[in-house]
């Protein structure tokens, strides 16, 4: 209990500076509103129209607006009818018989009989206003501003795989008319653009909210898109010259309202009612994106990011996003092997806990990946411990950007620290270990999810040793020379928890079934941690992470249930 | 006292000798023998007939097996929307979208058509949901009502399979006019594929 676990990185202030509210009126009900609340960028501004009908529970419809990008007002969905207290030739408030101010409803200037909306997303609000974002008028509003938006647009859901979850199709359910009164030719854009490497651009689709333009020029830092022709030809395009190429496109895609960015990887593949969707984490570096894991039937679809404001906000880059393939590839480990031949679970693990058990102290040596999930490595220290093992992991470097993608490309390199299988620096026992087979010290060598013999244990090496265990998820140079060959399961399979570079430590949950033998390795280990220590443990993934969080220092005081879905940091 | 006994009369000797019955029985059988000899039918020369001789006459509107259809100029009318696997309430249809990689439709400006499209014939229960809910005019059900196979996998109707008994529907070809109308515009030129 000496390092507890915070839940916040910073320690705040004890007493936080008190926030100045306003009190308005929306749809006739008194509500305290913050007077500030921090835009895109965290930085306070006044109160939006929008967010105060949010906090009154109203959702005002939107497509421009989006809380993490800069407001740019242009969809015009967002109308909302208001009023404003009256004020007398006085600059006295003018006040109604029973002694309530007059509020003067908005009105077009020239037209005073006709109501005139603002746009909630940008308009500030102001002390006694009030908001109408249930009023006939401002529903009029809506009802046209959609009319509008959809003059144009081609009405192919069908073919688009934006159907299920665009926003065109769910406002004109709620806020929409069921017939159109355009007798006109529609105007014919461009359709099916090769926008970049990862992206197609149906113009005809797009309703000019902007949002695309505004993420990648001024979250991605990469200016590549803009608005060309005018009027009814507003066309998105790229640069000319340029592609839309950076590490963030496919977020435009799920920025994208409506079907005008889909996605090539994910173009034609499944409509997206029939996804079932498991909150994940993303395995490509230790910055721990949070996901959602769409898969139908044991297949994964896509990965998509989930807000998580402590790490990735709602984005994600699109090396991480794409790296699902191999999940499913042909060749996965999928039968347990002992000497070449397929066995059972209980008999190989039977075999592996009486040769570690009756391995001098000292011959052993475990080598984990920072791939693998906390509990596992947990559980493989524990193994360590009692065979006196000598242990280590293997680093992962890589090119870390501006926005989310890290330097250091295991998912769970700080799990591996804190569990005490590696120093702070991965890798460095790794020449030692090459050493001791070499010269006979090391006998048995335990290998999980990586392949050592591109870490200076090559195969002269391997064939030295006694007993070779690998387990792995795809078959490399270390399984093919193992005596006993482990299937396991990608993170996508199983369930467990990383600790990402910065010590948020969150959970993820499984989303397909593991092919043919493929076990979770958490199971495994668990098992064989169990007949060669003789120590029972639990048999759920929730009791044993309770159990590590009391073994290891560093995680004290969390507990399964406590994590959340967006995991909590620990001091590391 | 709602319930009435009828006691039942009892068989005369005539009747409990059996062999009138049997061979006013072998008369009838001797008959259709003779008449069949000559090359006579029985089955389709009485009154209407009998089934499976004389097929049943399917009225109009009956819900018989949902087959996809081609459009006049004979393309695959389906966009692989997969409305009609979500809607349909046994799970009979099962459709593999083209996928990325898959090919496009075989009309202009579709886009889209399925890679694959299974309806399981022993799971359908001709309810008509699909056609129902079909944007594209692309499956209907027809008057086949008599589906056979030596096995389940036979009963499990491919694409080919379905478009081969579905036949021609002609329809309102919105894609067709979509592009025609797109080529007619001159400020965006029209790839043709």
């Amino acid at each position: 209990m000496s390092n507890p676990a915070t839940t916040t990185p910073a320690p705040a202030p004890a007493v936080p500076p008190p926030v100045e509210k306003i009190r308005i009126k929306v749809d006739g009900r008194e509500i305290d509103v913050p007077k500030m609340m921090p835009n895109w960028q965290g930085k306070l501004e006044p109160t939006t129209m929008l967010q105060a009908c949010h906090m009154a529970g109203q959702e005002v419809p939107h497509y421009c607006y989006h809380p993490k990008l800069p407001v740019a007002g242009n969809c015009r969905m967002c109308l909302v009818e208001f009023g404003t207290p009256m004020i007398g030739p006085d600059r006295k408030p003018v006040l109604n018989e029973d002694g309530s101010p007059k509020i003067a409803r908005s009105v077009l200037p020239y037209e005073p009989q006709t109501p005139r909306g603002a746009i909630a997303c940008a308009t500030p609000i102001s002390p006694g206003m009030e908001l109408y974002p249930n009023s006939p008028a401002t529903k009029q509003m809506r009802e046209a501003v959609l009319e509008s938006l959809l003059i144009n647009h081609p009405l192919d859901c069908p073919i688009c795989d934006q159907a299920g979850e665009c926003k065109l199709q769910e406002y004109s359910v709620q806020h929409g008319q069921s017939a159109s009164r355009f007798v006109e030719e529609k105007v014919h854009k461009p359709k099916a653009v090769d926008l970049g490497p990862r992206i197609v651009l149906d113009d005809e689709r797009c309703v000019l909210c902007t949002r695309c333009i505004r993420f990648t020029k001024d979250i991605a830092g990469d200016d590549a898109l803009g608005i060309i022709n005018r009027g009814s030809y507003n066309t998105i395009s790229a640069f000319p010259g340029r592609a839309f190429d950076n590490n963030y496109t496919l977020n435009t895609v799920d920025l994208c309202p409506v079907g005008a960015l889909t996605s090539k990887d994910f173009r034609f593949k499944m409509r997206v009612w029939f996804l079932k969707e498991t909150k994940s984490l993303c395995t490509s570096c230790g910055t721990g994106c949070n996901i959602t894991i769409g898969s139908r039937e044991g297949v994964i679809h896509r990965y998509e990011p989930r807000e998580n404001n402590a790490v990735n906000g709602p984005w994600m880059c699109d090396a991480g996003r794409l790296n699902y393939k191999w999940v499913g590839r042909k060749d996965r480990l999928t039968e347990v092997q002992s000497r070449g031949q397929r066995t059972t679970w209980a008999t190989a693990i039977k075999e592996i806990s009486e040769r570690l058990a009756s391995a001098t102290p000292g011959s052993t040596a475990i080598i984990a990946s920072a791939r693998q999930t906390t509990e596992e490595l947990y559980l493989l220290k524990r193994l360590a411990t009692r065979l006196g093992a000598v242990t280590d992991s293997v680093p992962r470097a890589g090119n870390a950007d501006r926005l989310l993608v890290c330097d250091d490309r295991n998912p769970n390199s700080q799990g591996a620290r804190l569990t005490g299988i590696t120093f702070t620096e991965l890798g460095i026992q790794l020449a030692w270990i090459a050493d001791g087979i070499r010269n006979g010290s090391i006998r048995h060598l335990v290998v999980f999810g990586e392949d050592v013999t591109q870490q200076g244990i090559g195969a002269d090496l391997l064939g030295k040793l006694e007993t070779l265990i690998a387990s792995d998820i795809l078959p490399n140079a270390t399984t093919a020379r193992a005596a006993f060959v482990l299937p396991g399961c990608a993170a996508a399979e199983k369930r467990g928890t990383f600790i990402n570079v910065k010590g948020r430590v969150q959970r993820f949950e499984k989303a397909a079934e593991a092919p043919g033998d493929a076990r979770p390795e958490w199971e495994v280990l668990h098992e064989l941690v169990e007949k060669v220590t003789g120590s029972t443990g639990f048999t759920t993934i929730e009791g044993l992470f309770n159990q590590m969080a009391k073994d290891v220092p560093a995680l004290a005081g969390l507990e399964w249930g406590k994590l959340g879905d967006t995991g909590v940091t620990v001091a590391i | 006292m709602s319930t009435k006994v009828v006691d039942r009369t009892p068989l005369t000797f005539y009747e409990r000798s059996y062999l009138p019955a049997i061979l006013s029985g072998l008369k009838v059988t001797a008959r259709h023998f003779l008449r069949s000899a000559k090359g006579h039918n029985t089955a389709t020369d009485l009154s209407q007939g009998y089934y499976p001789e004389v097929p049943w006459t399917v009225a109009e509107g009956y819900r018989g097996a949902p087959y996809l259809v081609r459009d006049q100029e004979g393309h695959t009318k389906c966009v692989s929307c997969q409305l009609c696997e979500f809607i349909c309430p046994p799970k009979a249809i099962k459709i593999t979208p083209p996928g990325p990689e898959g090919i496009p439709s075989d009309r202009a400006n579709a886009e889209k058509m399925p890679r694959e499209f299974e309806i399981n014939m022993l799971r359908c229960i001709f309810c008509g949901m699909c056609q129902e809910v079909c944007p594209e005019e692309a499956i209907f059900l027809q008057k086949d009502y008599s589906l056979t196979g030596t096995s389940r996998e036979e009963m499990i109707y491919n694409k080919e399979k379905l478009l081969s008994l579905g036949g021609t529907h002609a329809g309102i070809q919105k894609w067709k006019h979509k592009l025609e109308s797109a080529q007619h515009q001159e400020v965006f030129p029209v790839k043709t594929h």
